[in-house]
């Protein structure tokens, strides 16, 4: 209870520290949530990528 | 309707009320006194309402209780005849007769609705297994040779939920159509740019687009002149025009392969199975001059020939050429030529797939949280007092 107490009268309490925070958010999230998937999608699909055989043909130049 | 439609008629009832149930201080019965969100509030989903069994306590309307309205005269809502016969049967549960606890198994929403999805689901796995719908005959205009054998399906390498094209395999099969295909195929809308970054470096793709001329212009003087490839430029087709194409190929157009993957019926399986399936005719197959039996081609006469064999080409990753291995690797580069998004387009969708399955589940919660206030309410019926 204490804690969603913090929680209220920090960020919820006043309207110009409660936009920014879901901005900042928001923001936070969208860059976490990508780097998360892109984790997942990399390793799924390990040695199938482009990025994965690149350096066996860029070396030859 | 009458009054004890009202308060769950099939019972009895008692009216005006004999006051409070027994360990009970008042006209309700015992409520749940947990917090939001521990529980959820009112009748759960997809369960009849059972009636609470005291006989006094009168009064309440619990939610739920339209559905009782609904069901009792004459039982409107079954077709069953005992049920007809019965309108109690809803209760019957709270006897302990055999005879009742079939009934109340027979004709219980459960039962309805596991023998319906019982029955879809078997004629959909028929219809799935076998194409057609089971004990409806069907007449064909076209017998099964003249629509082509259907291919069977391959395991690509990109065929799951969340995996992207081998692009290893793209780059070889680049290679086999260039080598290969480019021969009489076009690829109108694969451009040298393209490949960067999915089979070839920039200075690869840029190497093999200056050994083509292109015409450009016109000049400061007004006319063409030819100048080497950029990375613009799309690919060179084999023939200027469809009717030289025809006239190399004694009448028969090959097809642009940029699409084709979307554009045949059967995808990538389809063209594995053509590219692999040349085999003789079957005794008493007629077959014209200059025509290939194909037996997954529609009609089995295909004007094109057989054009791989073991070692046509030479892998510099040293992969052996086999025959089903250039296949392979020409169609899942056709597959990326159909679909060059393919590897972003399931990224985004897994990504979007997440997300909203997340919305939707904290809409669904919002929704039965600011409902269950409505669900449980209960409304009390004060009759007039009678003045004399």
């Amino acid at each position: 209870m204490s804690l969603a107490n913090t929680f209220y009268n920090t960020l919820v309490r006043r309207n110009s520290v409660f936009v920014p925070t879901i901005f900042a958010g928001a923001f936070a999230f969208s860059i976490g949530f990508d780097l998360g998937i892109t984790k997942f999608w990399d390793s799924w699909n390990k040695g199938k990528q482009w990025q994965d055989i690149r350096s066996k043909y860029v070396e030859q130049d | 309707m009458s009054n004890k439609d009202y308060y769950g008629g099939g019972q009895q009832q008692y009216y005006p009320p004999q006051g409070p149930p027994p360990g009970q201080g008042g006209y309700y019965p015992q409520q749940p006194q947990q917090a939001y969100g521990q529980q959820p509030y009112g009748q759960p989903y997809g369960q009849p309402y059972q009636p609470q069994p005291p006989p006094q306590t009168v009064y309440v309307l619990p939610a739920g209780a339209l559905k009782n309205v609904a069901a009792l005269p004459g039982a409107r809502s079954t077709t069953l005849n005992a049920a007809r016969s019965l309108p109690r049967v809803r209760f019957a549960s709270t006897s302990s007769t055999s005879s009742g606890a079939f009934e109340s198994f027979a004709n219980s929403r459960a039962t309805l609705a596991s023998a319906t999805l019982l029955t879809v689901g078997s004629v959909a796995w028929y219809a799935n297994l076998y194409g057609t719908l089971p004990f409806i005959g069907e007449v064909h205009a076209n017998s099964p040779a003249e629509e082509g054998l259907h291919p069977a399906h391959y395991p690509w390498s990109h065929s799951g939920w969340f995996d992207s094209f081998d692009h290893a395999s793209i780059r070889r099969g680049y290679q086999v159509y260039r080598e290969v295909c480019a021969a009489c195929h076009s690829l109108d809308r694969i451009a040298w740019r393209n490949l960067v970054g999915v089979s070839h470096t920039v200075d690869e793709v840029k190497a093999m687009a200056e050994e083509v001329e292109y015409e450009d212009g016109p000049s400061d003087q007004g006319e063409m002149f030819q100048r080497p490839g950029k990375l613009s430029d799309y690919m060179p087709p084999p023939y200027p025009n469809e009717e030289a194409a025809r006239a190399s190929n004694q009448g028969a157009l090959p097809p642009d392969l940029s699409l084709i993957v979307k554009a045949r019926h059967g995808g990538a399986d389809y063209i594995f199975s053509l590219l692999t399936g040349y085999r003789d005719p079957p005794a008493g197959f007629e077959i014209r001059e200059g025509m290939n039996y194909n037996p997954y081609f529609p009609g089995n006469a295909i004007s094109m020939a057989r054009v791989l064999f073991d070692g046509l080409v030479e892998y510099d990753d040293g992969t052996p050429a086999t025959t089903s291995q250039m296949a392979k690797d020409v169609v899942t580069f056709l597959h990326w030529a159909a679909e060059p998004e393919h590897d972003e387009r399931k990224k985004a969708g897994l990504k979007a797939v997440i997300l909203f399955s997340t919305l939707t589940a904290i809409s669904l919660y919002i929704k039965r949280f600011k409902w269950s206030v409505v669900k449980t309410r209960k409304i009390q019926y004060n009759p007039p007092v009678s003045k004399h």
